[in-house]
């Protein structure tokens, strides 16, 4: 491999990952404060996706409206499955809160493939002009970085709400110990609401910006992203929400490099990379070893 | 609260429960004629034929097209006065492209719809699945599209009205070489898919046996959008074609990934590049290709243009795609095969299959000793997202 194949290589690395770190950061950010694995996830990000499509298409709005739009009907999908189906089992064990988001996951998909198809759309891809960015030898584009940029400062920024604001020391306490934040006045209900919407939110505005990138989406565009994305989160520490963007970001990487050297490999690779880091860390690469939170 | 959760739980369960059946429910028998053929199945008086295609996930519009083509045919025979007195009807199960989908709705036609022989399935990966179950009930089966070598291997009551995919990839190493004048060529093929893998390796091994070599030899997965890592591969090797044996939704990703990766080389495909939907998603990136194909609607073949003319004067002008035309054929050669034997027995119907000899929409059919139907390959250029006939390559003798 020659050094210009190999900084390219690593560009395309980065590329992969930052579409895995900006799905994976709702993955963690919604189990770190509730320690739920939500299963659904990868599906709210499909239906941003629908209404990205459907926003832009019929109602001809370029791309940032596109884009709020999107994040802003994710966002109340995620309040409304957190208050249908997730909350009515709260005080429930973990493994019926697991198999519920599985099963919201599924009728998403099969709703969605009701409502409007199985057919793959082709993605408006024109409301975002793509152009290649020379970068000496190497090359790259406008959309891939702006996915990267859009999963740092969302990353930044997730960091700011949850370290620096009000509703994040709320969410902090709830994550610590629902019952005692619950006594100190913290209403918990909106706080899981909140965590809820910022973490679906940021799945909406993937969607939008992958299905630009890979101009088509179908009901089952989540799945294959989302085990990716819930790999890296897991790998990076879940919970941690450097550790999704870092964990995306190594993935891809690694899955790139894997591709490159033998394409047959590229889907195992990247999972026996993780049961060897789970081996060594537990807790994966950023997170530290604590007894059991929640 | 309790009930109010109740309430929700059981609608969300008719919801998904209706999502599963939406492909059947949504599918029974044309739409004129569902009616007339519902009143003479109670009486059993209908020949029920099985069709299992996929009206949905990522080649549904193959599906879709198969069947409006055999919603054409049914509707023809029908008015005709049906095949030996019986009306015909065609039962559609959506298969969703997946293999294990295939065999459940199969199964549901042969042992609760006691259909007397399927069309279908229409991709290869289904169709190997589906055809060891038509084998073991002995039910009469015949795919108009399953290109992939292994399928009538699985028995004497397996037909296929197409060519099969070393042929295609035979088609397109010789126009490679001989027409293109490649001297190199590079690969990438989906690893988890008989049809993608058939074609391949049919490519791979007559190019080379014609002096070409392959530079690149490369392998995605299902599902894979991002193929960056193996095109950055492919492009320093600069190959003269790149041979992109896979379905339409894929294909087109890679194109344009491949062109903005700086790959120059000519890109050609089999049949699975079809679709008008190719342009959409490729785009300026899928101009320029050729592709072998069954069969070309600018063809001027007495029975493809009044197949055309049958078929626009039914669908609000749409131009019938390969797909509508080979599932037309394939339903054609049943239907025609069951009126020869006289009656909907299965072994009559798989005797007069074997001896079918007749001209259909895309060429003349004859059963070889494999039960694999002999015919010509066409192969098409796009030029400014359209397709257009370029030549016809006949089968070595």
């Amino acid at each position: 491999m020659s050094l210009v194949e190999f900084l390219q290589q690593l560009i395309n690395g980065l590329s992969l990952g930052s579409v895995y770190a900006l799905i994976a950061l709702g993955y963690t950010m919604v189990y770190g404060i509730i320690g739920l694995i939500n299963f659904a996830h990868c599906d709210v990000y499909m239906v941003g996706a629908y209404i990205g499509y459907f926003v832009a298409t019929d109602l001809h709005l370029p791309f940032v409206p596109t884009l709020l739009v999107a994040m802003l009907g994710t966002a109340i999908a995620g309040v409304l499955i957190e208050r249908i189906a997730y909350k009515p089992l709260r005080r429930s064990t973990n493994i019926s809160l697991l198999i519920t988001a599985i099963g919201v996951s599924l009728l998403l998909e099969n709703g969605f493939n009701w409502l409007f198809g199985g057919n793959p759309r082709t993605y408006p891809h024109d409301i975002l002009q793509q152009s290649n960015v020379e970068l000496g030898p190497v090359h790259s584009d406008t959309l891939h970085l702006i996915i990267l940029g859009t999963s740092l400062l969302l990353m930044i920024l997730l960091q700011v709400v949850i370290y620096r604001t009000k509703i994040g020391k709320a969410m902090r306490a709830t994550s610590t110990d629902k019952d005692a934040a619950e006594l100190m006045g913290i209403n918990v209900d909106t706080t899981i609401s909140a965590t809820f919407a910022i973490g679906s939110a940021l799945a909406g505005a993937a969607g939008v910006l992958v299905a630009i990138l890979y101009s088509s989406i179908d009901p089952y565009m989540g799945i294959q992203p989302g085990i990716k994305a819930f790999t890296a989160a897991v790998f990076g520490g879940i919970g941690l929400i450097p550790g999704a963007f870092v964990g995306g970001i190594i993935l891809g990487v690694i899955e790139t490099f894997v591709t490159a050297w033998y394409s047959q490999l590229s889907g195992a690779i990247g999972f026996i990379v993780l049961i060897i880091i789970l081996i060594i860390k537990p807790s994966g690469l950023l997170g530290k070893k604590v007894s059991e939170k929640v | 609260m309790k009930k109010l959760m109740a309430c929700v739980l059981s609608l969300a369960l008719t919801v998904s429960f209706s999502a599963c059946q939406a492909g059947p429910s949504g599918s029974s028998a044309g739409g004129d004629t569902g009616a007339s053929a519902q009143n003479s199945a109670a009486s059993g008086e209908t020949i029920k034929i099985g069709v299992v295609t996929p009206l949905t996930g990522q080649t549904s519009s193959f599906g879709q097209s198969a069947k409006k083509g055999l919603e054409l045919l049914e509707e023809q025979v029908n008015s005709a006065g049906g095949i030996n007195g019986q009306k015909v009807d065609f039962l559609v199960q959506d298969d969703e492209g997946k293999a294990a989908t295939a065999v459940t709705v199969g199964q549901k036609l042969i042992n609760s719809d006691k259909v007397v022989a399927i069309v279908g399935p229409l991709t290869s990966t289904c169709a190997n699945s589906l055809a060891p179950i038509c084998q073991q009930y002995q039910v009469p089966m015949v795919t108009g599209t399953g290109t992939n070598t292994k399928i009538t291997e699985a028995g004497d009551f397996i037909f296929r009205t197409c060519f099969i995919d070393p042929f295609q990839g035979q088609v397109m190493a010789k126009f490679a070489s001989e027409d293109l004048k490649a001297k190199t060529a590079a690969i990438l093929f989906n690893n988890g898919d008989d049809y993608s893998k058939g074609l391949a390796e049919a490519f791979k091994s007559n190019f080379t046996s014609k002096g070409g070599r392959i530079v690149a030899e490369e392998t995605y997965n299902t599902g894979d959008k991002d193929f960056n890592a193996q095109l950055t591969k492919i492009a320093p090797k600069k190959p003269d074609v790149m041979f992109l044996p896979d379905y339409y939704s894929t294909v087109a990703v890679i194109a344009k990934e491949a062109r903005s990766a700086g790959v120059k080389a000519t890109f050609l495909g089999g049949d699975g590049w079809d679709s008008s939907e190719l342009f959409s998603i490729g785009g300026d990136a899928v101009n320029g290709v050729y592709f072998s194909n069954h069969y070309a609607a600018d063809d001027t073949a007495k029975e493809v243009v009044q197949f055309i003319k049958d078929y626009k004067a039914k669908y609000s002008n749409t131009v019938p795609d390969a797909m509508a035309a080979l599932n037309y054929d394939a339903g054609k050669v049943l239907l025609e095969s069951i009126k020869k034997a006289g009656s909907t027995d299965a072994n009559a119907i798989k005797e007069a299959l074997k001896s079918y000899d007749g001209t259909v929409v895309s060429g003349h059919i004859k059963f070889n000793e494999k039960r694999d139907a002999v015919k010509a390959a066409v192969i098409i250029k796009t030029v400014d997202g359209k397709e257009k006939f370029f030549k016809k390559i006949q089968p070595d003798a």
